[in-house]
């Protein structure tokens, strides 16, 4: 199993908060990577390690074997994209011309729009099912079509490797499994890589081909979903009783959590 | 935490019910009670100690002068009209003292309420314009009316600060205003009017003397009359903002939380704009526009207390006059026998403090 | 938005509306700049300063345009244009529409020093050397304060009112110390002039456009337009954050600091300059170049209006730059009310 991207012997810190020490993970290639764990377990913080938001404070992350922050921004933003968990649509942009900035990495001072530019554009906005919205200023967007033009903005990026930072947060059932199916066309039709942050376990045991679940700053198990989704490791993580069926439409792990006269953390006044 | 689903219920109902009586900050659980009532406790004696630090400082600004007072003669000199000191005390220490008193609660409470209601940790009175609006009274009176006294300059001041705070709150949006388009107003409002200032400093020489002394801050020129005519406006004020307090509490939750508790945003907020109008308007139309205590003393207040203006608003009445009489204090003994404006030392105190305070990320989490 | 490409592989977009504003307002300003070099005292027609431009004035006439009214109007021009560039990168920087050098209390530094050398009594070299200088540092100031693995928007917007207030409180102060005299020189030069400017005041704004302006405009534009959409997405889209954060405040707090240095602090050009672009292009973004071109335009209107609204009385341009902004800001309010956008 190949890694581009890895991240080795890390020490994840805020300010004087330490997140993660010694944390090392591998991100394997034409894999749909999904990192699960409690609310404050670091997942989110890792995400922004390996998207070079933020810096270790020892240790590094790899990319193609050289170390990120050693690399120019550019030739990094080639590789590796990223849909961050809060942007900020700019007043009166509108989708096509918001997505065009994904362009960014690929264009220069005499180079600033060239027909790549033009058809990469259109095909995002066409993967993503916004090229209806094109001319529609960003703010008048619904959440989960501004979720999809910020979704094609990052596609528009043509990068191997995409970082997603749950990208499911606020958005309706319907709309949630719309974006991960796109997803995960993403990662069957055009193999790309993709890495993302999901609160949901039953729809990152369904989506992904590689699950990273942490614990405290720490990775706890890796591997496929059927072997790291066990009612024992549920237990470990989440402190959550449950059972594990399979889900009767794909047959992948589901989580079932335990009834309520059953639990161990009762009810808090 | 165990307990049964009975309990669970029970408690959650007596939630309910405290939420709907009183804001949510004092709002808890009934576990809870005996850590409240220590705070209580806590919060007093605190008061109390506060109360003596201002008695101490009061003092201190009768004493501290061009000619220094023992403690005894202080006391001579405030009680015994035969007294060398009874002159000197009660016609430039004493009313001096008072004015500090009064115009410092006023700009501690008016920031307080600002802040509150802005939901803006970096409200301050000047932001509504309110300064800009005296000053560009008393330019406009000095000008056209020739405007002498003192006497009368306040009450042109406070006439300034009045209509180009109503005018703020209008283009601000009135009943709709939000925060930010407060702030906006205020802003176009402050450039517009010390435009208008500077132009009649620059064609009148006499407004340019007697503005540049007045747009420091100062509490030097305070006599008994000045503090007579601006106390009844800023007890007002006082009343009025303490009235609101507790729907402030609420509103502070945001607009739908507040009217799902009950309160009334447009009309709090028309009450709130006309408390800090009546106390900043009367504070800066007797001493000058003074940067910073009211900007300042409710950050520092908020440390101290957490934000339930109940318990905000008494501490900043009495720790905002502290910091004031305390930088006027400090001013006369820097540059002895002159003194410095006590508007500038809060600015050269006051500023430093609050950059402190952001360093350490107490204010600036958005 | 019109794409000009070349069999070269070089491919440019242009925005016509972008495009015709700028070009009305350089229009303009050159239209205005013609009337105001033929007015004052000695009045030329606007073929005589034409004449007298390309070199076939009379000795007299060669005089006053190149000596009184050219370095004028020039001054104008570029602290307009520097003033407004600024503005747009600093709203941009700290993503308020109110992120204005006023604001941040690099104007206020700028005060400072050249009040003191009213104060303590200097030429008129050493006060714009010492608004540069203590204009910059107050930007350095500000930034080592706010400091704090990175910059932050929101941390600088709070740094720049600390130290703008304690600047303001100290300026304030030094107006108390000075003879009536020279306290109308320090307010007259608080409220930003053009009065009896020359080429050594226009030249040291004139080079720091040349220099910094295609910088920022070509090399950082781009980049700019996508710090608008947050650290996050633009450090993901391969910008530099943080190190452009610092080269792009250097060269807007170095541009206000320079004008500042040159007509004082000149109220509201850099805060309603790239607002009023934004209207009129319609295009999201700093506008950076339109900003430029409106600002310059702003300030050479403001400055003809100063000189002829009172009869016999020069008002400084910085009151109606002043009437001008806020009076534009509170139009606005109550229009975006109107149109409930607000």
């Amino acid at each position: 199993m190949r890694s581009r991207l890895r991240g080795s012997a890390m020490t994840l810190a805020y300010e004087r908060r330490t997140i993660s020490r010694e944390l090392t993970v591998d991100v394997p290639d034409r894999s749909f990577t999904v990192v699960i764990g409690p609310n404050a377990c670091g997942k989110s913080t890792l995400l922004r390690a390996l998207s070079r938001l933020l810096r270790p404070s020892t240790g590094a992350v790899l990319l193609d074997g050289a170390d990120i922050h050693q690399r120019p921004a550019r030739e990094v933003a080639k590789t590796l994209g990223l849909l961050p968990q809060s942007s900020v649509a700019p007043d009166g942009i509108g989708v096509a011309e918001l997505v065009s900035r994904g362009r960014y990495p690929h264009q220069g001072l005499l180079r600033q729009w060239s027909r790549e530019d033009e058809a990469v554009v259109a095909e995002s906005m066409a993967a993503t099912g916004v090229a209806d919205l094109a001319d529609r200023p960003v703010a008048e967007l619904s959440g989960g079509q501004r979720q999809r033009v910020w979704l094609a903005m990052a596609l528009a990026q043509q990068t191997p490797l995409l970082l997603l930072d749950e990208p499911t947060t606020y958005l309706d059932i319907a709309h949630q499994i719309e974006i991960l199916d796109l997803c995960a066309r993403l990662h069957e039709e055009e193999g790309r890589t993709l890495v993302a942050v999901l609160h949901d376990l039953n729809q990152a045991a369904r989506y992904a081909t590689h699950l990273i679940a942490m614990r405290d700053g720490q990775v706890v198990a890796t591997g496929p979903p059927r072997t790291v989704v066990t009612a024992a490791l549920v237990e470990e993580v989440f402190g959550l009783p449950c059972r594990i069926i399979d889900d009767p439409e794909t047959g992948t792990p589901l989580v079932v959590p335990a009834a309520r006269h059953r639990t161990a953390i009762g009810v808090t006044a | 935490m165990l307990s049964s689903p009975a309990s669970a219920i029970r408690t959650n109902s007596e939630f309910t019910l405290s939420i709907t009586q009183s804001p949510p900050s004092a709002a808890q659980t009934v576990s809870a009670h005996p850590i409240r009532r220590g705070r209580t406790a806590t919060r007093a004696s605190g008061l109390a100690a506060a109360v003596f630090l201002l008695a101490v400082v009061a003092v201190l600004s009768i004493a501290v002068g061009a000619k220094a007072l023992p403690l005894a003669d202080v006391w001579s000199g405030l009680l015994d009209p035969d007294a060398d000191e009874y002159t000197v005390v009660h016609q430039m220490r004493l009313p001096r003292t008072l004015l500090g008193l009064l115009a410092g609660t006023a700009l501690g409470v008016a920031g307080a309420v600002m802040q509150a209601l802005t939901r803006n940790p970096l409200a301050d009175p000047g932001l509504l314009g309110i300064n800009a609006g005296a000053s560009a009274a008393v330019a406009t009176g000095t000008v056209l009316v020739g405007v002498a006294g003192l006497d009368g300059q306040v009450w042109i001041a406070l006439a300034g600060a009045a209509v180009v705070t109503a005018a703020g709150y209008v283009v601000g949006g009135g009943r709709g205003a939000t925060p930010a388009r407060l702030a906006l107003a205020g802003a176009a409002l402050n450039a517009t009017l010390y435009s208008y200032v500077n132009a009649i400093m620059l064609l009148d020489a006499a407004s340019l003397e007697r503005l540049r002394f007045w747009t420091v801050g100062s509490l030097a020129s305070a006599e008994l009359a000045i503090v007579g005519t601006v106390a009844p406006f800023i007890a007002v004020g006082l009343l009025l903002a303490l009235a609101v307090a507790r729907p402030l509490n609420a509103l502070a939750l945001g607009d739908d939380t507040a009217r799902a508790l009950g309160a009334r945003p447009a009309l709090i907020r028309a009450a709130v704009i006309a408390a800090v109008t009546l106390l900043c308007g009367a504070a800066t139309a007797a001493c000058g526009p003074i940067v910073f205590v009211g900007l300042l003393v409710p950050h520092l207040v908020r440390a101290l207390t957490g934000p339930d203006l109940r318990w905000l608003l008494p501490y900043c009445a009495v720790l905002a006059p502290v910091l004031l009489l305390g930088a006027d204090v400090l001013g006369r003994v820097l540059s002895r026998p002159g003194e410095l404006q006590v508007g500038m030392v809060t600015a050269v105190l006051g500023g430093p403090l609050f950059l402190w305070l952001v360093l350490r990320g107490r204010v600036g989490q958005p | 938005m019109i794409v000009v490409r070349t069999p070269g592989g070089i491919s440019l977009r242009l925005r016509p509306r972008a495009l015709a504003v700028g070009l009305t307002c350089a229009l303009l300003t050159l239209a205005v700049g013609v009337l105001a070099l033929g007015s004052g005292d000695y009045p030329m027609s606007a073929a005589d300063v034409l004449r007298t431009l390309t070199g076939g004035g009379t000795p007299a006439e060669e005089f006053i345009v190149h000596e009184l009214r050219l370095p004028r109007l020039v001054t104008a021009i570029a602290v307009g244009a520097a003033l407004a560039l600024a503005g747009a990168v600093f709203q941009t920087l700290v993503r308020n529409p109110l992120g204005s050098p006023d604001l941040l209390g690099f104007t206020q530094g700028a005060a400072t020093g050249a009040l003191v050398v009213i104060v303590i009594g200097g030429t008129s070299t050493m006060l714009s050397g010492a608004a540069a200088v203590s204009g910059f540092a107050t930007g350095l100031l500000v930034y080592v304060i706010a400091w704090r693995r990175g910059v932050h928007g929101y941390r600088l917007v709070l740094a720049g009112i600390g130290v703008a207030a304690i600047l303001t409180g100290i300026n304030g102060w030094l107006l108390t110390r000075a003879p009536l005299m020279d306290a109308a020189r320090a307010v007259l030069w608080l409220t930003g002039s053009l009065d009896g400017r020359g080429w050594i005041h226009a030249l040291p704004v004139l080079i720091a456009l040349a220099l910094l302006g295609p910088a920022v405009l070509a090399g950082a534009g781009p980049a700019l337009r996508l710090m608008e959409m947050g650290d996050d997405s633009a450090s993901a889209l391969g910008v530099p954050v943080e190190r452009l954060r610092l080269a792009l405040l250097g060269a807007a707090v170095l541009l206000v600091s320079l004008a500042s240095a040159a007509a004082g602090p000149v109220n509201f050009v850099a805060l309603t300059a790239p607002h009023l672009a934004r209207r009129l292009t319609r295009a999201p973004g700093p506008n950076l170049l339109p900003s430029a071109l409106l600002g310059a335009l702003l300030l050479v209107v403001a400055d003809q209006t100063a000189q002829r609204v009172i009869p016999g009385h020069q008002l400084p341009v910085g009151v109606v730059t002043g009437l001008i902004g806020g009076g534009y800001l509170i139009w606005l309010l109550t229009a975006e009310r109107r149109a409930g956008r607000l």
